[in-house]
């Protein structure tokens, strides 16, 4: 099916409940009742589930555009981690609660994006996943961030665990939400240096901003395709596809994030200015569910036990 | 097919150094390329008719991507089996397809691309070697070249060259007035003479034409369309496996060495699992642009784009795995990969130079992105 199919309606959707406007009140604390409402009603959720339980049944793959666009409009909820929630239970027969679900790995102490906002949590034992109610997790305290710490301990409904847990799945979730965002920096910093006028002329005219531009542009591209590698692997991704995903967009983030502002200059520093939603939001994500390093050395680790097979069917045949 | 590929490979591949192989594309090896033309893997994509094996462009891309992690010896075919056929079979006349089509196919003529001239880098506008006609259409005239092309690769063991030379106007024209001409390096007034790099290797070469008397189907194309052409063809000549493998071999030796010194820690894999990530992601981008061209498009941009990221990955290869190996001078290192690591670093400033240089790559991508 070709993915314009249900990615128009979903962008419309977003345009049309998910504007600046309402991501800045969300993160400012205001309820995110009303968003909720509308992503629970369209359906979207239950993008992963199959058929038979209500769902669209739709691979991970053709989900990947969604989750893009969740970036590209930086939707301050966890809706990817809910869709991929929905399905895991769905899997093992247990009902989904209504409300936001995010995904984390017990033992992991770092902040958990969106915790602030969600109400529940699927937590990766280990061995088994815990379906847990999150009542207000402690803020992680960055400003207008999103994320928080979750308790350890939670007691809650006991499903079985994907072969291998839930980090690689978030780490290519997080990867699609990264090259949405880098994806929407970069056409907005197009527009500013075409529109901007310094020593008479748009600053995109000069080389030394469109040779920024260029190299933008080919982090943004690469951090698609990583994404789409890891997509290509399912719901419960390969090593390989999941590093790969994670460690090219991780590593492209910070790159992506300072060209936008330094083409931008100081407006971009305003808290006023749109750059700073998905800033923040890539930094923030690039060091959520393990950063460039993490994945490099667990992908590395997995390349050196097979050094005596070429890299080209390391990459190619799988 | 890999199968068929990894035989021939394996005739040659073992009486080669790691350093030799490091060439890649650059290694010249006629009887090799004429083993792959027998065993049908080149002019892979060309119709039967002319020799070729009507297989689509990512039957190619599965060939030049084993060809090039061996570190096989290509060169002498490369240029004729990845734009030189493709742009005969677009541009030329019918008489040229069968003439030319067959013996590429066959890895019996081998081709290099004349553009850069000593006024005329990267701004090709500058080209002033210039065919003018001779005679008349009713008396079956010709072309008399006469000018001078720069750092021509493979001019020296090739058979023909495609050379971007002025029909008509001067350079104040730009782009207009450039056509594409076929040149039989063997004709009389052809002076080829090689130019000995920092590898000591003679890769390139200064051609020079003084009253090169050539056919009337030594155009290619149409008159005056040569700029035209061009751009078309540097969108095969920049996206391919080439922009990504040069440096592999390299970086399968290092694995190999690690591994076998049982150097497995952390900041080891992380470099491993840094390239390999990059490596993956270079690849499908490279095979997302064989998709557009098999659409029959002419990706430019995204060819571009390619280009820069996989220079820069093949660029940085040596100068990370040098770094890595020289913080570790208790280890035993085979002096072939130190020999590979210098090759490399010492040629690699091409790898951003040929086909299309950084900057102007750059300048291409921004423009697409709606910048100027």
């Amino acid at each position: 099916m070709d993915d314009m199919d249900f990615l128009s309606p979903f962008e419309r959707l977003l345009e049309d409940q998910c504007a600046p406007a309402v991501v800045r009140a969300i993160e400012a604390g205001e309820s995110a009742q009303a968003l909720w409402a509308s992503l629970h009603e369209s359906g979207f959720l239950d993008a992963l589930l199959p058929e038979r339980a209500g769902g669209a049944e739709l691979s991970l793959a053709e989900v990947g555009p969604l989750l893009q666009a969740l970036g590209r409009f930086a939707v301050p909820l966890p809706v990817a981690e809910t869709m991929a929630a929905r399905a895991i239970l769905a899997q093992s027969g247990a009902e989904a609660p209504a409300g936001p679900i995010v995904l984390a790995t017990q033992g992991h102490t770092g902040p958990v994006p969106f915790a602030k906002v969600a109400q529940h949590a699927l937590i990766d034992t280990g061995s088994k996943l815990h379906l847990v109610d999150l009542s207000d997790p402690r803020d992680a305290g960055f400003h207008h961030g999103l994320a928080a710490y979750i308790p350890a301990g939670l007691p809650g409904v006991v499903i079985p665990r994907p072969d291998r847990g839930l980090m690689p799945l978030l780490a290519v979730m997080r990867a699609c939400m990264m090259a949405g965002a880098s994806d929407k920096l970069l056409t907005m910093t197009v527009a500013y240096a075409n529109d901007r006028v310094q020593f008479g002329k748009p600053i995109g005219r000069q080389q030394a901003v469109q040779q920024q531009l260029a190299v933008m542009a080919q982090k943004v591209i690469a951090c698609r395709i990583a994404a789409q590698i890891g997509c290509a692997a399912g719901l419960d991704p390969s090593l390989f596809a999941a590093a790969t995903a994670k460690q090219v967009t991780s590593a492209a983030a910070p790159v992506i994030a300072n060209i936008a502002h330094a083409v931008h200059g100081a407006i971009a520093i305003s808290a006023a200015y749109d750059v700073q939603l998905y800033s923040r939001r890539l930094h923030e994500w690039r060091l959520a569910d393990g950063s460039e390093v993490y994945w490099a050395r667990l992908l590395g680790s997995a390349r050196l036990a097979q050094a005596d097979m070429p890299s080209v069917d390391f990459i190619a045949r799988r | 097919m890999r199968t068929t590929v990894r035989a021939v490979i394996a005739t040659v591949i073992d009486q080669l150094a790691l350093s030799q192989r490091a060439r890649t594309w650059m290694g010249f090896d006629a009887e090799f390329s004429r083993a792959l033309g027998r065993a049908g893997l080149l002019g892979l994509t060309l119709p039967r008719r002319y020799g070729g094996a009507e297989r689509g462009p990512f039957a190619r891309f599965v060939i030049v991507e084993e060809l090039l992690s061996a570190g096989a010896p290509v060169a002498a075919h490369w240029i004729a089996d990845r734009q030189s056929g493709p742009l005969i079979l677009n541009y030329g006349t019918q008489t040229q397809r069968e003439f030319y089509l067959p013996k590429i196919a066959r890895g019996e003529a081998f081709f290099c691309i004349g553009m850069s001239e000593p006024g005329a880098g990267s701004d090709l506008a500058g080209v002033r070697s210039r065919a003018e006609r001779t005679g008349t259409n009713q008396t079956g005239g010709g072309w008399c070249l006469n000018g001078q092309k720069l750092w021509t690769t493979n001019s020296l063991h090739s058979d023909y060259m495609i050379a971007l030379v002025r029909t008509s106007g001067t350079p104040a024209d730009r782009h207009k007035g450039l056509s594409q001409i076929i040149v039989d390096l063997k004709a009389p007034g052809v002076v080829v003479r090689p130019i000995v790099d920092l590898t000591g290797d003679s890769h390139f070469a200064e051609v020079f034409f003084e009253n090169v008397m050539l056919g009337e189907d030594a155009l290619i194309g149409a008159e005056g369309e040569g700029w035209h052409q061009v751009t078309a063809e540097l969108a095969f000549e920049r996206s391919g496996p080439e922009r990504i493998y040069s440096s592999v071999l390299l970086l399968d030796a290092w694995i190999a060495h690690v591994a076998a010194v049982g150097r497995l820690d952390g900041e080891t894999a992380v470099l491993a699992g840094r390239l390999t990530a990059q490596l993956a992601t270079l690849r499908a981008m490279s095979i997302a642009v064989t998709a557009l061209l098999v659409k029959g498009e002419s990706p430019a941009i995204e060819a571009s784009l390619v280009k820069d990221l996989g220079t820069t990955f093949e660029q940085s290869l040596p100068i990370l795995i040098g770094d890595d190996l020289a913080s570790h001078p208790e280890e035993a290192v085979d002096p072939e990969l130190w020999r590979t690591i210098h090759y490399l670093s010492h040629i690699a400033p091409s790898f951003s130079l040929r086909g299309g240089t950084r900057e102007i790559l750059r300048g291409i991508i921004a423009r697409g992105l709606g910048l100027r």
